[in-house]
């Protein structure tokens, strides 16, 4: 099977904490602190989008594949805040990274898992022999509405992928998927802000989706989650994926690695995408990792890979996950409502 | 008057009950009912239901459940008093089997609630207090029992651990009830640790958003005999009153009154007194509403509800248990449905079926079902016949 070439992560420098967010709406931040395991999020400045964040978290793969960009095929974006509801991302992010212009280039929306779409159909193509590489992304300017539950964790960031044929820094070992119809969360045409179901996304469509995509790969491969080094899941606040992986029979010490929504917040199409360049920035030749994506509407994307000796020489080629999220600038509620377009200046 | 029996009681699943629209669950408690009684056949049906209108947008409610009941040429009738629907369901249904009108008559009861997000899960449930003096200012129910929760406090010194015993308690009992939506045990550090709601009521004094339905099957306690052999109970007193629909309005607003005239109706029908009384489900939607509901019955003093709960006087094994099921807090609350649930607590109990929450030698309990902030109740007293 195909395998990453090069991987690369994008996490914009400002952030809010969860306690300046609960005194402007008058809410208890402990509560959201404890019951959903959040401290802060990352915000993106208003020069940030989808495609500049996708940019930078392609350049990053590129770098760490070390390949010309020139031989990149395909460019898919997984999104669902692309800032164009017709025009492409992927062609603005295709041309600054310099892919061929016979590039196959497609944006893809499925509320939070349109990353983990965009990496599986890379792979399949490179399996299928139709391109030699494809570059794949999961990036989010995530909206929650003011005073909305979803503000305190709707954060922003990038992750990339480059896979090819040969092993790369870790080998696609297994690819599946689970689907339903279960109408969670949704955000339609001319709405800026997305709907949910409140707690009926919880167990009928998080949990179900990625247990259920998990264990079923697990089967697939006749495999435990002991034999996985690590584990990710798609991160909607800190709780959610600690509370899958102990129902799938992970231990924290899997799933720490990954576990970035505490301090980054909700990335939605680059949540679990994220999760996973931080578990290779860490990870040692021969170890296991399992990913499984969810996106409402409902369904999850289910990755196994297997991390090769390349790992330890490509990691050090661009900045990792865990290094950007450190570097931040905290802003107040008044510098986040302008950047997040809540407020806006008179004309 | 004929002597009643409760000859069948049911239940259907409670909880978050994503995949069952309202018909089902309903015809789930009915039908378990039903077979409970062992009886082919009903004469009549009430069901009580809050506001199905609001929640699943479905009313004409009786005939499109008696319906998928398949009893649908049957009279049915739903029954509306809030959070007391039931209740005065199971009053109907007991006036009619007394009356000699019908003699096998199903009451039932219930809600879902979870179809509408939490927003619209608190505009349904405010039509249950004055739209025009209560609701268009801001008031909810957490704020109006709030309200009733500080003026106890201030009057009788009730404090706010007392408030959380409740809850302890509450949820103790539901540890041992199978059905209950949350059959955990808290702490109380962790009530008063919980989000704060309305000031002093934290998430874990409030009885919680609940899909689920009851039912029962009534008949002459002649009839009864011949029918069933099971442990009979029958229905010994029967009281309903309303108050003050505006908490603004009432003289006092910690002494429910619609609750004290409606035990007062039914204690003087059984020609009994709280003393004789062996355990009791009550309304606990807030855990304030219990202290002052045990004190309108007659089983606390004035201002010492709160005492009660935390003396362990209101717990299995002290003198009075109240909510043995765990309640509305820790059982449910589909808020329609409760006043018969209420009643197969207090059957199973009297019929010795209720396991390790059995009060032991139960042979006389007390159901209370309120509406509102006390705008209507009724009161039952259950007996073994």
């Amino acid at each position: 099977m195909a395998g990453i070439i090069g991987y690369g992560a994008y996490v914009p420098r400002h952030r809010i904490k969860v306690e300046e967010i609960a005194k402007v709406w008058g809410t208890d931040a402990e509560s959201y602190k404890r019951g959903l395991m959040l401290k802060e999020k990352s915000v993106p400045a208003p020069d940030q989008d989808t495609i500049t964040m996708s940019v930078e978290a392609a350049r990053n793969a590129v770098k760490r594949a070390g390949i010309d960009p020139e031989l990149i095929e395909a460019v898919y974006v997984g999104s669902e805040s692309h800032p164009y509801a017709v025009k492409p991302s992927g062609t603005v992010v295709s041309e600054a990274v310099g892919t061929t212009r016979n590039v196959h280039c497609a944006d893809f929306e499925f509320a939070c898992k349109a990353g983990s779409e965009a990496m599986f159909i890379c792979i399949g193509l490179v399996d299928g022999g139709s391109i030699k590489y494809g570059l794949a992304i999961g990036a989010d300017t995530s909206q929650g509405a003011p005073g909305d539950a979803l503000e305190y964790s709707a954060a922003a960031g990038a992750a990339a992928f480059i896979f090819g044929k040969e092993d790369g820094v870790a080998k696609v070992l297994c690819t599946h998927t689970f689907m339903t119809d279960t109408p969670d969360f949704w955000r339609r045409e001319y709405e800026y802000y997305p709907r949910h179901g409140g707690r009926f996304t919880g167990e009928q469509a998080y949990f179900r989706h990625i247990s259920t995509a998990a264990s079923q790969m697990m089967d697939k491969m006749k495999m435990k989650p002991e034999d996985f080094s690590y584990a990710v899941f798609h991160q909607p606040n800190g709780k959610f994926p600690m509370k899958v992986g102990e129902m799938l029979g992970f231990k924290r010490g899997q799933l720490e690695a990954g576990w970035l929504s505490p301090t980054l917040g909700n990335t939605y199409s680059g949540s679990s995408p994220m999760g996973l360049t931080a578990i290779l920035d860490v990870a040692k030749p021969g170890e296991k990792i399992l990913m499984t994506s969810f996106g409402s509407g409902a369904g999850s994307d289910g990755f196994i890979f297997e991390v090769t000796k390349d790992i330890q020489k490509s990691r050090n080629a661009a900045a990792k996950t865990r290094e950007q999220l450190d570097k931040k600038t905290y802003v107040d509620y008044g510098v986040y409502a302008k950047f997040r377009g809540k407020i806006r200046k008179a004309s | 008057m004929r002597e009643v029996a409760v000859l069948g009681i049911g239940m259907s699943e409670w909880g978050e009950l994503w995949k069952k629209p309202l018909r089902q669950i309903f015809v789930d408690a009915a039908s378990a009912a039903i077979a409970d009684a062992g009886v082919d056949k009903i004469d009549s049906m009430y069901v009580g239901c809050m506001t199905s209108g609001l929640f699943v947008g479905q009313e004409h409610l009786a005939s499109m459940l008696s319906d998928y009941l398949g009893v649908s040429s049957i009279p049915a009738c739903r029954v509306e008093s809030a959070c007391a629907s039931a209740g005065v369901a199971f009053r109907l249904g007991y006036v009619e089997v007394a009356s000699g009108v019908s003699d096998i008559v199903l009451v039932g009861g219930v809600e879902k609630m979870t179809d509408v997000g939490g927003d619209g899960a608190t505009f349904a449930l405010a039509t249950a207090a004055d739209q025009e003096y209560e609701v268009y200012h801001g008031v909810t129910f957490p704020g109006l029992y709030a309200m009733v929760a500080n003026e106890h406090m201030d009057r009788f010194g009730t404090t706010r651990e007392q408030l959380a015993h409740v809850a302890v308690k509450n949820h103790k009992h539901g540890s041992m009830n199978p059905r209950a939506q949350y059959p955990f045990e808290v702490t109380v550090e962790g009530v008063l640790k919980s989000v704060l709601v309305a000031d002093p009521l934290r998430i874990l004094d409030c009885s919680p958003i609940t899909d689920g339905a009851a039912a029962a099957v009534l008949c002459p306690l002649g009839l009864a005999k011949k029918l069933s052999k099971k442990p009979l109970v029958k229905i010994t007193g029967s009281g309903h009153a309303t108050d003050t629909i505006a908490l603004h309005d009432r003289d006092d607003i910690t002494e429910f009154a619609a609750t004290k005239r409606a035990a007062e109706k039914a204690y003087k029908m059984a020609g009994v007194g709280p003393a004789d009384i062996d355990f009791a489900e009550v309304h606990d939607c807030f855990t304030i509403a219990e202290i002052c509901v045990i004190e309108a019955l007659g089983f606390a003093e004035r201002g010492k509800g709160g005492e009660a709960a935390e003396s362990g006087a209101t717990a299995l094994g002290g003198p009075i248990p109240i909510n043995t099921s765990g309640g509305l807090k820790s059982k449910g609350h589909p808020v329609g449905a409760t006043g018969i649930a209420q009643i197969v607590e207090l059957t199973e109990q009297l019929r010795g079926e209720s396991g390790k929450r059995q009060v032991k030698g139960a042979k006389r309990g007390l159901a209370q079902n309120m509406g509102g902030t006390g705008g209507s109740t009724t009161v039952h007293i259950l007996e073994v016949a």
